[in-house]
């Protein structure tokens, strides 16, 4: 027996593809990604309409969905995370129905608890035999960790697996087993390489940006929670990348063993397991090709599936034991909500991702973000969209002043601690007055009429709508 | 208090911005070699309006100028000292004159803003041979003169000799420009660390020149302000130190004694003033805290 | 002070503002911006302000905003100004 079809074309015949259907992509080949662009184009030339794509992110790459909206192809989306390209005209309003954001922990967990159905999910797998048992560890395309696909494997009513590295039965070290899918296609190439991973990445040499990822640093110092068994989580971004560099060097210093490390993973990551600051590495999605390489060679650097990450549908998942977690943020209000959805004049151009997800989750959220960028204030009245609930927020880091959540009586300990540290300790507002003094008072954005937008919270509650640009 | 003195370059509206953040006690503006030609009187403009309605809480400003020999120093001065800098760097400064020419020019724009005579210092780049030569000269060429700033990039230079990390070809000058300074009663500031990313070189650089008597380091580069800053802290032994200093002359005053002494060492002027300048810098390092509040 | 030839100031780095001169009959001011819709009205206050304080009565002043403060705004404007009109 073997699952191999001819062509994309026949997978999506044998699959019973139908107008209305929701379709499912999760985005591991990042900006580098061939496949939802590839299997968009079949379904419009087969002439199938009224699609609705759930892909775990829309990157700048898939702009060519903007065309399959036009046409009526595509009329929904649901994603973690949406790139400004396709942001951009979303916001403008080109899709009747508005976008479904959710968390990748919500994502998952939708999906699992069946208010997020899935028709066929397509899964671009980096190596896979012809049963479809696949990974994203080797190959010429490979991209690590396949972590958010999971659950589209386990929940979806069919399963597609596209490779470009077709490999005899049974696959050594696979992710997703067979017994969860239906048919495989070999394609010539499934994403660009260079899009997929990042070479390395780069600290920042922002001066602004290590002025805050070091009073970062020093949040976390002075918490207390830098002790044996720590547990965190940073983004690739510069600054907070640049705060590992001074978690990392505070824990080889003191000795600290900590427990795990989480999330899209790094080589600054993969360096701190190396060097004994974890235990082992939880991983999600990896960044470049130094967390490539150590997934598929270093036994204590382990994929996880987005559940297993972020998820409420588990009994347990990773971000319910971490310490401390550093986030952005495009904006944070006076009640510390944060958006990470649109930029401030509301075009959408992020998503939650697993923010909301790890805040909620986190001893200590940390928010760190410089107090203006182009004239523009960091904290506002009020969030244009708020992806992430103040109340799951701490510390909000910039680099003329550290705001602690005290909302309801809570971190007062905490901030003490920052005082005791003569770390810089302001309150919110404080940092939008200080913004204001220094750039001016801008004027607020009027947004449209239009819901192009629902953020679905990541226990399947609502949390905000995002409105059309005027 | 001045231990750090970052260089921010002076076309550069973000960092212009955030020159007070980033740790240094005293930040350098700078009119001359990180700014080109072309864009000298964009620089200078800049740097005015910044100094005009920036706040640059808890930081000393000083303007690096264009050296005497060039047309833009008046220029610079013009448009600066109105707006009360701190200090005014003038670099390449080789001998007694150059200081009075500058200084007489700045004599000129004080009248005329009606501030007080010597309200703004000076802080001579010695980074020639002849420079260095003439330390002295140049240390009590004028009132303003309050600190004496070496040049190591420069210098090696013009003595045509390779800069090292090791920085043996520059010991001679640091010395030199020590010993001209204490002479005179100004302060002296040790020429920046060139390798941004070893942070080990900066802390043992720094701390070499702290044994040689300089009263802090410039830099370069932000990452290495905090090394700077620590080194030339005075330690916690220190300050403790100076605390029963301190207690030890005021009980024996208290009791009429004229000689004390303290863990069986005699206590005499020089250690007082040591112990004061430890206790002065105890109170900057807490003062800088409590500004940010 | 008159603009006389064309001349330009600044850059288009993050929180500057790139500002284009040209001789023109009658004072014209032209702003795009990255944060146009919240301070559209103060760059050209900044603007505004410079051109009276340089007696600057007519010419083309083109800005390109991103996210400059107003002390940049008016430290490039008066740069292409005067450099507009001989003076260095």
């Amino acid at each position: 027996m073997s699952k191999l079809v001819a062509s994309i074309k026949e997978a999506i015949e044998k699959c019973g593809l139908q107008d209305g259907m929701t379709i499912s992509f999760h985005h591991h080949m990042r900006n580098g990604d061939y496949v939802l662009n590839m299997v968009l184009e079949q379904i419009a030339q087969m002439g199938y309409k009224n699609l609705t794509v759930n892909a775990s992110s829309v990157f700048d790459v898939h702009e060519p969905i903007i065309g399959h909206i036009k046409n009526g192809v595509v009329t929904g989306i649901e994603c973690n995370y949406m790139g400004a390209k396709v942001g951009k005209a979303i916001s403008e309003g080109i899709m009747d129905k508005p976008v479904i954001f959710r968390s990748h922990g919500g994502r998952a967990s939708d999906m699992e608890k069946g208010t997020s159905k899935i028709d066929i999910a397509f899964i671009a797998a980096p190596t896979s035999d012809d049963m479809g048992n696949c990974t994203g560890k080797f190959g010429k395309s490979a991209c690590g960790s396949i972590g958010y696909a999971f659950a589209d494997a386990m929940n979806a009513k069919k399963v597609v697996v596209i490779t470009d590295n077709l490999v005899e039965y049974p696959l050594v070290d696979f992710s997703i087993p067979e017994v969860y899918v239906d048919y495989v296609v070999a394609v010539d190439q499934i994403g660009d390489p260079a899009g997929i991973v990042s070479g390395t990445t780069k600290i920042t040499r922002d001066p602004v940006g290590l002025k805050m990822a070091s009073y970062a640093a020093k949040v976390i110092d002075a918490s207390g929670l830098l002790k044996d068994g720590f547990s965190f989580q940073t983004g690739a971004g510069g600054a907070t990348l640049a705060t590992a560099k001074y978690v990392k060097e505070m824990m080889l210093e003191k000795g600290i063993h900590g427990s795990y490390g989480m999330g899209g993973i790094t080589g600054y990551m993969v360096d701190m397991l190396e060097e004994g600051c974890f235990k082992a590495l939880l991983d999600v999605q990896c960044f470049d090709l130094k967390a490539v390489e150590s997934i598929r060679s270093n036994p204590k650097h382990m994929e996880v599936s987005a559940t297993q990450y972020a998820g409420v549908s588990g009994k347990s998942a990773g971000v319910d034991n971490l310490d401390v977690v550093l986030l952005g943020a495009t904006q944070v209000d006076l009640d510390f909500n944060v958006n990470v959805h649109t930029d401030s004049n509301g075009y959408i151009m992020g998503g939650s991702g697993g923010h909301c997800d790890t805040a909620a989750g986190a001893k200590l959220a940390i928010i760190i973000a410089p107090l203006t960028r182009a004239r523009l204030p960091l904290v506002v009245d009020r969030c244009l969209c708020i992806s992430t609930p103040g109340k799951t927020v701490d510390v909000v880091v910039t680099q003329r002043g550290i705001a602690v959540n005290t909302a309801g009586g809570k971190n007062q300990e905490l901030k003490q601690k920052l005082i005791d540290a003569k770390l810089p300790v302001v309150e919110i507002a404080d940092l939008k007055r200080m913004a204001e003094e220094l750039a001016g008072v801008p004027k607020p954005v009027q947004m449209g009429e239009k819901v192009v937008a629902k953020v679905i919270y990541r226990d399947g509650t609502l949390l905000d709508e995002i409105h059309s640009v005027k | 208090m001045r231990r750090s003195m970052l260089f921010i370059p002076g076309n550069t509206p973000n960092l212009l911005m955030n020159g007070d953040v980033l740790g240094a006690d005293s930040i350098i503006l700078d009119l001359e070699d990180a700014v080109s030609p072309a864009e000298k009187d964009s620089a200078r403009i800049l740097v005015r309006n910044a100094l005009k309605s920036l706040h640059y809480k808890g930081c000393e400003i000083i303007i690096r100028i264009n050296p005497v020999e060039t047309d833009y120093w008046t220029h610079d001065l013009d448009e600066i000292i109105p707006l009360k800098p701190n200090m005014i760097m003038p670099p390449k400064v080789s001998c007694a004159q150059d200081v009075k020419t500058v200084s007489e020019y700045i004599t000129k724009l004080e009248e005329k803003c009606g501030f007080e005579k010597n309200t703004v210092k000076l802080i001579p780049l010695i980074e020639t041979a002849m420079g260095v030569e003439n330390a002295f000269q140049i240390a009590s060429a004028d009132e303003r003169v309050a600190a004496l700033f070496l040049g190591g990039e420069d210098l090696t230079a013009d003595l045509r000799c390779k800069r090292t990390k090791e920085g043996n070809e520059i010991f001679y000058a640091r010395t030199r420009l020590v010993c001209a300074a204490r002479a005179c009663g100004v302060d002296v500031y040790d020429t920046p660390f060139t390798d941004v990313d070893d942070i080990d070189g900066l802390y043992a650089d720094a701390r070499f020149a702290k044994s040689l008597g300089f009263s802090g380091k410039a830099s370069i580069s932000p990452r290495h302000v905090e090394g700077i800053n620590e080194v030339f802290s005075p330690t916690q032994a220190e300050i403790d130190y100076a605390h029963e200093v301190m207690e030890t002359i005021r009980i024996a005053k208290e009791q009429g004694k004229g000689v004390v002494s303290l863990r069986g060492k005699m206590i005499d002027a020089p250690i007082v003033e040591r112990a004061r300048q430890v206790i002065e810098m105890e109170k900057a390092m807490f003062g800088e805290v409590e500004d940010d509040e | 002070m008159n603009i006389k030839t064309n001349a330009v100031a600044g850059t288009l780095e993050s929180s500057d503002v790139y500002v284009k001169v040209e001789p023109s009959d009658k004072l014209e001011i032209s702003i795009e911006s990255v944060v146009y819709n919240q301070f559209a009205q103060e760059i050209e206050k900044s603007i505004r302000e410079v051109v009276d304080e340089l007696g600057v009565t007519s010419g083309k002043i083109s800005v390109n905003d991103k996210g400059a403060i107003d002390c940049v705004i008016k430290a490039r404007v008066e740069t292409a100004i005067k450099r507009a009109g001989g003076e260095q």
